[in-house]
């Protein structure tokens, strides 16, 4: 096993990442941070079916050793796509990175004129190193597993956004990472809420080519401090070759509030686990999922919601429609530690199978140590009913028309739920393009 | 006295017409003509096959037409799917419509309205311009007595019987089809509710349309009064008469037509005993 765990991992490696510390210049916290987590990395042997957390995700065929590490970008491709998300949105702030290099950096003069802070992972932790060090991997545990390890060991960009205390930020900020063919992108979001700010970011994640290998190897912490409100978009719209790896973190305090949407298109094969702490009494959490699979996709998500405090809220809705061969596999918890009584929990999942092939595995959970409180869930699988494609037909919708009405209509409860006008727009476009005619 | 008249009226023509569900055969033998502008009533025992005929003229795919045609004008209805049949003017109002979630009936209908419009037109194509339409369904609206706030609900999703109904005749208000098929418009409805869409069809120009009013009841026909009645039994249609046929079916039953027609009637107990079959 030992040795197979050697070759698969051949160019992550200790004079790789010893090249890349050497290079970077960072911080002797970040540096132990890196070689802590690199001996995790080799200890832990690839995931596999015998474990509970991937019984149901086979990554046999993924083989690490068919990728690079990220390299100094040489060139920059001319006309990189500009994302979905953005389309008639006044932007306070943008960044874009290219195969986990950041490629530009923009933040207007009026938000650093409020202390706002926006950049790539290295700029901020050259010009503030003392936020970065107060957060990170605070959220997301580098030992959880072999790629949260190798994430942390291995990590070359990201994109840092804080809002200082009070502030509230209007425009939103969006930041695009891009993967060329054979790419690997292993980014790290991290966002700082300070106590009683605002903000919306728009985060988004595609490939240059739709079918060619690519690797992403990411993690995401969200810090919302008291009172303040994070709006937090994510889009993931890789193509169909890249792997996505990812391990996704809030951490809300005492009054806080996220929002946060996760759009899911892209990727060959995904494992994330999404997870929210309300660890402050009365944060609140409302996360929307929209999810759209096609081909031989594989789309895995854990979530949790974890009552750490009393009198929180939280509220969850993924919706899933799926085409083709396509799986996706949603396990969701919602976690009540014994002193968060009056908690309010909600987790609901909802599955369009469109044909025959395709499969949802629905698996929600409760675990509840509190003894006053309210959590309810529940899941669906449906399929589209021939007698309402009949009865759209009847009144002049062409059967993929009609279909599509009945797709884009499963999802609009959770659109409905979605504030940013171009984020709704974009996901039901993307969906509609998407939809295939079956007979 | 120079106008031309009957020659250029929309014809839709019931050849011969057998139709199987599952193999198994509901429809024996229909003929039916209707011109544009006139009513005719279609009743019936239940199972002798009044829906069946809907279904297959809208073209259903689970009814399998095994032998027959249907013509609309010099046109083979069928070869055409559903969608085509809609926009070359053919409307079925549904006993049973059924619900799209998330999807507003007025979204919904100002697709429909644009491709009926618009027998051309491709997917992706531009929809009738949103202003325009809501002031046409807006004033339909109005003269249905409906509110508009209707409109902004889910496609007959956590509809009452009477607002699916009325859902359905402004479709039909909207969509102005040559030929209409009301599909028992009536049942589940109270007497006033049935009197107000009797009198809706009416107004909304339905004496414009060949309307097919399959009914159990007479109250449909107060305001759309039918220049033929049709019973069928045992899959076709076995008598043709005025109005004064369906008020007698409507009051004395088909005790009479059964023992007028003893052949279809042995074909409805055929049938009525493999139902039962099935069922057990």
């Amino acid at each position: 096993m030992g040795v197979t765990a050697v070759t698969d991992t051949a160019k992550f490696n200790a004079s790789a990442l010893d090249e890349l510390i050497a290079k970077r210049q960072e911080p002797a916290w970040l540096v132990d941070l890196r070689r802590a987590a690199f001996e995790t990395f080799c200890e832990k042997a690839m995931p596999s079916r015998k474990e509970e957390e991937w019984m149901r995700t086979d990554i046999r065929t993924f083989h690490l050793d068919k990728f690079d590490l990220p390299a100094e970008l040489t060139e920059i491709p001319a006309d990189l796509p500009s994302g979905l998300l953005t389309e008639g949105v006044d932007l306070g702030g943008r960044l874009v990175s290219y195969n986990s290099r950041t490629v530009s950096s923009e933040l207007s003069e009026e938000l650093k004129a409020q202390g706002v802070i926006f950049g790539s992972f290295s700029e901020v932790l050259a010009s503030h190193p003392e936020i970065v060090r107060k957060h990170f991997a605070h959220a997301v545990d580098p030992h959880f597993d072999k790629f949260s390890a190798m994430h942390a060991a291995f990590f070359t960009t990201g994109q840092v956004l804080y809002v200082p205390r009070g502030v509230v930020v209007k425009k939103p900020l969006h930041a695009l990472s891009l993967l060329g063919a054979g790419g690997v992108d292993l980014g790290h979001t991290l966002v700082i809420l300070d106590e009683g700010a605002e903000a919306t970011m728009l985060n988004e994640t595609a490939s240059i080519d739709e079918s060619a290998p690519g690797l992403h190897c990411g993690a995401i912490e969200l810090f919302v401090h008291p009172r303040a409100r994070l709006r937090y978009i994510n889009l993931q719209n890789w193509g169909h070759g890249v792997w996505h790896f990812a391990h996704q973190k809030g951490i809300v305090e005492r009054d806080a509030h996220i929002q946060w949407t996760i759009g899911a298109l892209g990727s060959k094969l995904s494992k994330v686990n999404q997870h929210v702490a309300l660890a402050g009494v009365g944060a609140e959490s409302e996360v929307n999922g929209v999810m759209f699979t096609e081909g031989r996709q594989h789309l895995s998500y854990h979530t949790l919601q974890h009552h750490e405090a009393p009198n929180c809220r939280s509220n969850f809705l993924y919706k899933t429609a799926l085409q083709d061969r396509s799986r996706t596999v949603w396990r969701g918890m919602i976690k009540v530690d014994k002193d968060a009584q009056k908690t309010d929990g909600y987790q609901r999942n909802d599955n369009l199978l469109l044909t025959e092939h395709c499969r949802a595995d629905s698996i929600p959970g409760l675990e509840i140590e509190a003894d006053d409180v309210r959590c309810t869930h529940g899941a669906t699988i449906g399929r589209v009913d021939e007698e309402q494609i009949f009865y759209a037909q009847c009144r002049g919708f062409t059967r993929k028309e009609a279909i599509r009405a009945i797709v884009i209509g499963f999802f609009q409860q959770v659109f409905d739920r979605i504030p940013v006008e171009s984020v709704r727009e974009a996901l039901g476009k993307a969906i509609a393009v998407r939809v295939r005619d079956y007979e | 006295m120079g106008l031309i008249e009957t020659s250029m009226t929309d014809v839709l023509k019931i050849e011969n017409l057998h139709v199987a569900v599952e193999g198994k055969p509901i429809l024996t033998g229909v003929n039916l003509t209707i011109r544009r502008g006139e009513t005719h009533a279609l009743m019936g025992p239940n199972g002798s096959g009044k829906s069946t005929l809907g279904y297959a003229i809208m073209g259903h795919p689970n009814y399998e037409v095994t032998d027959g045609a249907i013509w609309l004008n010099d046109e083979n209805v069928l070869e055409m799917a559903a969608n085509e049949r809609a926009r070359a003017g053919l409307f079925m109002a549904f006993q049973r419509p059924m619900s799209i979630p998330g999807v507003k009936l007025a979204d919904f209908l100002r697709h429909a309205t644009t491709n009926v419009r618009n027998p051309e037109r491709k997917e992706g194509e531009e929809l009738i311009p949103m202003r325009e339409f809501r002031q046409e369904m807006k004033s339909k609206m109005q003269q249905l007595q409906m509110d508009l706030d209707f409109a902004r609900r889910y496609v007959n999703d956590g509809f009452s019987g009477g607002e699916m109904k009325r859902a359905e005749i402004l479709q039909l208000a909207m969509l102005q089809p040559k030929f209409a098929i009301l599909d028992e418009t009536d049942s589940g409805l109270d007497a006033d509710a049935v009197r107000l869409a009797s009198q809706s069809i009416a107004e909304i120009g339905g004496a414009e349309m060949g309307l097919l009013i399959i009914t159990h009841h007479d109250k449909l026909l107060e305001h759309n009064p039918p220049d033929f009645a049709h019973v069928m039994l045992g899959g076709r249609i076995v008598e043709t008469g005025g109005v004064d046929l369906a008020k007698e079916l409507h009051s004395s039953g088909y005790d009479r037509i059964r023992k007028a027609y003893p052949d279809a009637a042995a074909i409805e107990q055929v049938m009525n005993e493999e139902e039962t079959q099935v069922a057990s």
